[in-house]
């Protein structure tokens, strides 16, 4: 052994690579073996799907919702109820006339019998002699100009002059359907910030976890003068490798059971239940917010997982005074 | 630097551990902390630095009143105090070369700017050949010298030292003490804990003697 301390030689030279020509990337401090990793990303993956499939499935509703209000908006019905001693295609032929001269008004059709023993034929049956019951006419008028159309001056040209005439403009069916499909967004919602919470609970148990076991390694820490947030850090590092792994996991999981949904629905058609939802739904795709959604949702639980766990070191760090 | 007055510690509701120390320790002034085991001396050491608060007293480190610091005021204190541990504490899973290098990997500094500090100074102790070998395969004077090596590579002004040559055979433990010596030579106040008689034989130093929580100084 030499007898004198070497003195500091700070950076005079370009660095040298270390014995056996490496440069080699220091070690974790925080060893990654020393954390629950696996069971962690296992754990952040599964609320990423939840979270993510629920957006998706809210997204696809919330669009049809629109859809179903944008269609209804576009149209008002005239309905005539028939009244003894009244000529009820007179009067439909009556409506419509009244109708058309509407402004903002696009067209008016007075639906045949036809049509109405068709749209009836689910309730009533096939063949059935519509004569026989009091059923009411209707006239479907198109708006094409809804900020011109006034749905309450038409309503009362009808009452006035169409004999057992009303309008109905569905504001009940869409608010229903507004309440309905606000309902599920708030559900949705709901459900997604409590899968958050989850995930900030399961990383908070895994990080106190994670402390419990590295305690040599924050002693040794801190008596080399580190300050908590550099320990923090160290944690931070880690979970926010588990946050990025999980949730890139959890969303990519989540996209692909969207589309396996979509494809699978795509391949029933024709059959009942897929042209029901088709109906309601329209054609089953992931509107493209959705992906972004879910795109971001991967970034958030990333960036939640890291500031969770170093929180709950700092934390814990606090609580050792 | 150093400066303890009517400092006591209980652990609980237990009798004092240390009563009544009043003391003080120059800068570059080098001091044996001896006494049989169980008397207090590893507590001590932890007070001096600032592992633990005293339950009463007054103790001054680099004229910082302990009582009235800060939890972010600490790091840097502690930053001027090398510590060595009878249990080495090196982390298993660091080679030689980065648990020495740790305190400045603490300190945010870029590997260039020490990675020569670091090899002169494993060099220095005698594991220029052990840098990359992690701590479970080195042998007992091996994890010792490491450990003081990791100890003196930021050049503390203060180094505690718990039984330092506990567990290495004499004639390492009188090179360690050499070191210790030189170490001192350039300016670092030194305190080593030991209850080797022949260590302390060894050198003319003052001689704090713990016994039942009480200290007796011999200059």
């Amino acid at each position: 052994m030499k007898t004198s301390i070497p003195r500091p030689k700070r950076a005079a030279s370009a660095p040298k690579a270390r014995p056996g020509g490496d440069m080699a990337v220091a070690s974790p401090i925080v060893p990654p073996q020393a954390i629950a990793g696996r069971t962690l990303v296992l754990v952040i993956a599964i609320m990423t799907f939840l979270a993510g499939f629920t957006i998706a499935v809210v997204s696809v509703i919330d669009r049809a919702a629109d859809a179903w209000a944008s269609d209804i908006g576009r149209e008002v019905t005239i309905e005539i109820r028939p009244l003894d001693g009244v000529a009820i295609d007179a009067e439909v032929e009556k409506a419509v006339a009244l109708a058309q001269e509407f402004p903002g008004v696009g067209g008016a059709r007075g639906i045949s019998d036809a049509e109405t023993q068709r749209l009836l034929e689910p309730w009533l049956g096939p063949g059935t002699d519509l004569s026989a019951l009091p059923v009411p006419r209707l006239v479907v008028v198109s708006i094409d100009n809804a900020a011109a159309f006034d749905t309450k001056a038409l309503a009362e040209a009808v009452s006035r002059d169409i004999r057992g005439g009303s309008v109905d403009d569905h504001a009940l069916w869409v608010d229903r359907l507004s309440a309905m499909a606000s309902s599920m967004v708030f559900a949705g919602i709901g459900l997604m910030t409590l899968m958050l919470v989850a995930l900030i609970l399961s990383v908070v148990f895994a990080t106190r976890a994670a402390m419990a076991g590295n305690r040599d390694v924050i002693e040794v820490l801190h008596f080399c003068g580190a300050e908590d947030r550099f320990i923090a850090g160290q944690f931070q590092r880690r979970f926010l490798l588990f946050g990025v792994e999980g949730g890139a996991i959890g969303g990519a999981l989540a996209l692909l059971a969207m589309m396996i949904a979509a494809w699978a629905i795509g391949g029933s058609a024709g059959r009942p239940g897929a042209d029901q939802l088709e109906a309601l739904f329209g054609r089953f795709e992931l509107p493209g917010t959705a992906y972004v959604l879910v795109l971001a949702l991967v970034v958030a639980v990333a960036l939640l997982t890291a500031l969770t766990s170093r929180l709950a070191v700092r934390r814990s760090l606090s609580a050792l005074d | 630097m150093i400066r303890f007055e009517n400092v006591g510690l209980r652990y609980g509701t237990g009798r004092e551990v240390l009563s009544d120390l009043t003391f003080s320790i120059a800068p570059h002034s080098f001091q044996f902390l001896t006494g049989p085991s169980g008397a207090g001396k590893t507590t001590l050491i932890r007070l001096l630095f600032l592992n633990l608060k005293p339950t009463r007293g007054l103790i001054s480190i680099f004229g910082k009143d302990t009582a009235l610091l800060r939890r972010a005021d600490m790091p840097a204190l502690r930053r001027r105090i090398g510590v060595v541990f009878q249990d080495f504490r090196l982390l298993d899973h660091l080679t030689t070369y980065e648990n020495v290098a740790l305190p400045y990997r603490v300190l945010g500094k870029d590997e260039a700017s020490y990675r020569a500090d670091v090899t002169d100074l494993l060099d220095w102790v005698g594991l220029g050949d052990r840098k990359h070998v992690y701590p479970p395969v080195l042998s007992g004077g091996e994890k010792q010298r490491a450990a003081i090596a990791r100890a003196l590579i930021t050049k503390p002004e203060f180094l505690l030292a718990d039984e330092p040559t506990g567990n290495v055979d004499p004639p390492l433990a009188r090179r360690l003490l050499r070191l210790f010596l030189e170490l001192n030579r350039l300016g670092t106040a030194v305190l080593i804990a030991t209850h080797d008689i022949g260590l302390m034989d060894q050198l003319d130093a003052r001689r704090m003697v713990i016994e039942n929580g009480h200290l007796e100084i011999y200059e």
